[in-house]
């Protein structure tokens, strides 16, 4: 008899909870949204007098921008879209949103850049440059010149970043096609190779000229060494000097959980902006810079255990961030617009990390260090948040933008593209 | 836990199956949460989906044998993912695969038959 009731009871409760967890999850979902209380914000957190506009979206995989002299937009698209992996985007009616847009370049890759006239651009194997006219527009979309090519792609750490400097060379990343140079890449408890060949090819910067057609490894001088993989990096005027930002190295805790817990792992290892000279050395994959004993730590793959040192020293950072955040952008601003405080320090737009699973994620915005005489003069601040669209961040497909570019556009503002919707951010600053 | 009474075989497999389960999602959270995270969405571009892809929903063997050997440069909907996977063979006995895999094949949105220790011990032998 109980049993002729009991079937009924647990169907009736089974559609009344599913009607009332279907509530609670639509109801839930709007609690996590931003506030939409400021119009003039884009969405985002920014400090008092600065507002923001989204002058484009939907462009696609919008990884880096470079703004020209007359205000329009070059967006290197991650993945080509309908045969374009460059996009041209201009106002005419100064309204504020660029609704006029032209593509060319199917390839895929990270940078675009402007120099003398002409705008460089990079897929993962080879930097292009296009003829600009007097108006910073590609005349000749189909015909590129080919300054390096022949650069490695193994798939892993493959954005060929680059930036210039005023003496007409380029600098460009290899990032290195592995993890931590482990004989097996990821695997729990596999040593690192000795000697770590890579490094030979990959895991450095590479020095090109900027005017000379068809350069190869050969041509170029491998200017710096040690460094696992650099997206964001940019040319610091006041100190003549390359600075980069590298992505540091995942999963202590997955490959060595007998000396790193998964709370340790989630905020190691540093992520690290250094000052780079010829023939400096950053040290991966033998080191790493942990931020809370401020010192390089010997790589577990290398005998490391979380508190050996190295016997060698290697390059320091000039500063540490909190691990895996992704720093994919690094501009010094030059402009006026911003206060006094901005001029020629450091933005860096932080993607987001993915490493920090079981812990919440972080990142996921763009930050501001305070510069003095071309070396870092205070804390680090956030500068723009927001863009993730939560406050908490489980994993990074949740979240709605992904700060990746920065530029300056010629009125002095601050331009930021997110490569997971395309949206294009400009954020700027009245008194 | 082990049956081999005929008798209970039908009871005892609905059983075994959310066992496997239950076992295989602590085996997820040790060795896969960091990559594929704890909703199976992956990390884009990077490290693929787990949720309705043709991989986890395929054929048993081809998905056993991602386990064992790894996988790299994986495409799902015209993206690639760059990031290796690792061969798991010398981590992962047979019975904490067949269960890893029936949790996945029944957690994210998907639905598909589990994987049996039998079936992994078979694909294990034949892998060179």
């Amino acid at each position: 008899m109980k049993k002729n009731l009991l079937f009924p009871i647990l169907l009736f409760s089974a559609v009344i909870f599913s009607i009332f967890s279907f509530t609670n999850i639509s109801s839930s979902s709007k609690i996590n949204q931003l506030p939409k209380t400021n119009a003039d914000k884009a969405g985002l957190t920014l400090p008092a007098g600065f507002s923001a506009s989204i002058v484009a979206d939907n462009t696609g995989e919008a990884r880096h921008i470079a703004v020209t002299k007359e205000g329009d937009l070059y967006i290197k698209l991650g993945s080509a879209k309908g045969g374009n992996g460059i996009l041209f985007l201009q106002d005419p009616d100064q309204n504020g949103r660029y609704q006029k847009k032209t593509g060319f370049a199917d390839y895929s890759g990270t940078e675009v850049g402007l120099k003398n006239g002409y705008l460089y651009a990079s897929s993962n194997t080879t930097i292009y440059r296009y003829k600009l006219n007097d108006k910073d527009e590609v005349t000749d979309p189909k015909n590129p010149e080919i300054i390096v090519s022949g650069l490695l792609d193994h798939g892993e750490h493959n954005s060929k970043s680059f930036t210039f400097d005023d003496q007409g060379n380029l600098y460009v990343n290899v990032g290195a096609y592995s993890n931590s140079c482990q004989e097996q890449d990821r695997v729990p408890g596999s040593m690192g190779m000795k000697g770590c060949p890579i490094l030979d090819s990959a895991g450095g910067i590479w020095q090109f000229k900027i005017d000379k057609l068809n350069q190869h490894y050969g041509d170029g001088v491998h200017y710096a060494i040690g460094l696992r993989n650099v997206v964001g990096l940019d040319w610091n005027q006041i100190d003549n000097a390359l600075f980069v930002m590298q992505h540091g190295r995942d999963q202590l805790h997955d490959l060595f959980p007998k000396y790193y817990t998964t709370k340790q792992s989630a905020v190691l290892p540093a992520e690290c902006m250094y000052e780079i000279h010829k023939g400096d050395n950053a040290g991966w994959p033998y080191i790493y810079y942990d931020q809370i004993q401020k010192k390089q730590i010997l790589m577990p793959e290398y005998g490391g255990n979380g508190k050996k040192t190295a016997d060698k020293k290697y390059l320091d950072p000039v500063m540490a961030f909190p691990g895996h955040m992704g720093p994919n952008g690094l501009l010094f601003y030059t402009g006026n617009q911003f206060p006094e405080k901005y001029k020629n320090g450091a933005f860096i737009a932080f993607h987001g990390s993915w490493n920090r699973s079981p812990e919440p994620q972080a990142g996921y915005f763009v930050v501001f260090v305070p510069f003095r005489d071309g070396k870092p003069s205070g804390k680090w601040e956030v500068f723009a948040d927001g863009f993730a669209g939560e406050k908490v961040v489980m994993s990074p497909g949740k979240a709605e933008h992904r700060p990746c570019g920065l530029a300056q556009g010629p009125d002095g503002s601050l331009y930021v593209s997110d490569d997971s919707k395309g949206t294009i951010y400009k954020i700027s600053y009245k008194k | 836990m082990s049956n081999t009474s005929k008798d209970f075989a039908k009871e005892n497999f609905i059983t075994g199956v959310q066992q496997s389960k239950t076992t295989g999602e602590k085996i997820f959270k040790k060795y896969c949460i960091s990559c594929h995270m704890a909703d199976g969405s992956g990390v884009p571009h990077m490290n693929p989906p787990l949720i309705q892809t043709k991989y986890v929903l395929g054929e048993k063997e081809d998905l056993i044998k991602i386990i064992l050997n790894g996988i790299g440069n994986v495409e799902i909907n015209g993206e690639t993912y760059t990031n290796k996977m690792p061969p798991l063979k010398k981590i992962l006995k047979d019975q904490q695969i067949a269960d890893v895999l029936t949790y996945v094949r029944n957690s994210f949105g998907n639905k598909a038959p589990a994987v049996t220790v039998t079936e992994v011990k078979a694909v294990r032998s034949k892998n060179t």
